[in-house]
């Protein structure tokens, strides 16, 4: 079994099709969505932790991007600049999951890509501008 | 056993003196006793890094060719007060760029120059007899100016307090990002390492201490504006809010930017971290009754600040043990906690403040003026002069 978090990025013309669902009836995977920002007439975003198979989770990828959309690892967009962070810490306070945390011992910052779901709170919290997203 | 600076220096000079970190002495404290840590231990290193927004510099530029009386300056636009003689400015930490607004700051202006960067100058002037230029336009740095002295009028506060947000909207605060309905609260200053946290009736720390400052040697220069030491105290006492600042000065050419940096509060403004050090010598057992002081041991109020008045209610009181967990319980809903002052950092300035004193490349310096024990905390009211 294992896990992997996506960003699916759907252009508009397919944004109606019920490509999920595909995902559970033809490849036997368990997907999460972690956040979705779909609306028709515009590309939509998800953000999906897939559970599966590793063989069946890159057909269900393939299987996607012949369907048009593009599909990114997630967590890999996520930049914290290390020579501009200070390790305050301002950023854990926002992170909803945790993801975002203070090593007990040593009291820097410890980003857990596992938990991230993307949410950017902690974008504009950063008095060092050094956390981006590039989605 | 009593002991004096004077001899505690002549051990830094002998390579012997025994220096602690403010982490350290606690459970040196906890093994050892209090008597045998005043005996053994000569020095106390206590260190803070955070935003602190009362913070700027002092520049003289030297005199250009035919000389001018500046009026106006910028730094990479960026105005720096004037209304001083000619080529003197002060650029204020927040100050803001008047092109690219709150992306750059005074503070981006003095981190510039201590890593070396040219920076912009530009200034008018309506020219006299003896400073006939009005205008000017060239390029510094910190090697082509002849001082560049930080004066911060206010920094390292003895304690701060915990900002939240109880309202339906996120708050954007020097306190940081206050997310709606108590998502979250941040809070400041190193607790247990900090200097006048240590140091709460200010014994050592006076006008005159050495101390570091932003990675060069420092002073302090006065009392710290809204310096206010009449603040409830625990029995250990430590203050349960701000209370005592300090304004100290340092020369900037010699400064880091590991330990000065630019930040820039979201919807709020610029700022500057500024990472300071002070050394607190064991004069005594008294001393180590204030130098052991845990996390656990001091308490902050949680403020919302989500009433925009001057005084803000409060929910109550936690201690930095409980902040740094990472959660706080606040009217029985579990929030988030996170420091906007770095402890990482903090530590790291008191290690190299340590190796420093133990290699006698710093020695302590008696204060010569207690900081002041009666000062009051005023407020400013709407006032006409009929009413003063």
């Amino acid at each position: 079994m294992k896990k992997k978090k996506l960003v699916l990025s759907f252009p508009e013309k397919i944004v109606t099709k019920p490509l999920t669902y595909k995902l559970v009836k033809e490849f036997d995977l368990e997907f999460n969505i972690l956040r979705a920002e779909i609306t028709p007439d515009v590309e939509g975003k998800m953000l999906i932790e897939l559970r599966g198979d590793d063989e069946q989770i890159n057909r269900a990828i393939e299987y996607l991007e012949n369907n048009k959309v593009s599909v990114q690892e997630a967590g890999k967009d996520i930049i914290i600049d290390r020579e501009s962070c200070v390790d305050c810490g301002e950023c854990t306070s926002v992170c909803i999951t945790g993801a975002l945390s203070l090593d007990k011992k040593s009291k820097k910052l410890v980003f857990d890509r596992d938990e991230c779901i993307l949410c950017e709170l902690c974008i504009d919290s950063c008095p060092l501008k050094a956390i981006k997203v590039k989605m | 056993m009593a002991k004096t600076i004077e001899e505690i220096n002549q051990k830094i000079k002998d390579g012997t003196a025994v220096v602690l970190n403010a982490e350290e002495i606690i459970d040196y404290v906890e093994e050892k006793g209090v008597k045998a840590a005043a005996e053994k231990v000569d020095v106390v290193t206590t260190a803070t890094f955070s935003p602190m927004c009362s913070s700027g510099a002092f520049i003289n530029f030297g005199h250009s060719d035919p000389p001018i009386r500046i009026q106006k300056a910028w730094l990479n636009d960026v105005p720096a007060y004037a209304g001083l003689a000619a080529v003197d400015v002060y650029i204020g930490a927040s100050e803001q760029s008047e092109s690219e607004g709150i992306n750059y700051g005074g503070a981006h202006v003095m981190e510039d120059l201590i890593s070396g960067k040219a920076v912009r100058l530009r200034a008018i002037s309506r020219g006299t007899d003896c400073y006939p230029r009005k205008e000017l336009e060239t390029f510094i740095t910190k090697d082509t100016i002849n001082q560049a002295y930080l004066y911060n009028p206010r920094n390292a506060y003895q304690n701060y307090e915990v900002a939240t947000n109880s309202s339906n909207r996120t708050l954007y605060t020097y306190m940081g990002k206050l997310l709606p309905r108590l998502g979250n609260a941040t809070f400041a200053t190193s607790g247990q390492l900090s200097p006048l946290l240590n140091d709460p009736f200010y014994r050592t720390i006076g006008i005159g201490t050495r101390i570091f400052l932003g990675g060069a040697q420092g002073y302090v220069s006065w009392a710290g504006t809204q310096h206010n030491p009449h603040m409830e105290r625990l029995p250990n006492g430590t203050t349960v809010g701000g209370a005592g600042t300090i304004a100290v000065t340092g020369n900037l050419k010699e400064m880091s930017n590991r330990y000065i940096r630019a930040a820039i509060f979201q919807k709020y403004g610029v700022s500057m971290f500024v990472g300071i050090g002070i050394p607190i010598p064991v004069i005594d057992e008294e001393m180590v009754e204030f130098l052991k002081v845990r996390d656990e041991d001091i308490q902050v109020e949680i403020i919302d600040y989500s009433v925009q008045r001057r005084n803000k209610p409060s929910y109550g009181k936690v201690n930095y043990g409980q902040l740094r967990s990472g959660k706080i319980k606040i009217n029985n809903k579990i929030v988030q906690t996170g420091p906007i002052s770095s402890y990482a950092r903090a530590i790291e300035i008191a290690e190299l403040l340590k190796e420093w004193i133990m290699s006698g490349k710093f020695y302590l310096a008696r204060k010569v003026q207690s900081l002041p024990s009666e000062d009051e905390y005023r407020s400013l009211e709407i006032l006409s002069r009929e009413e003063l």
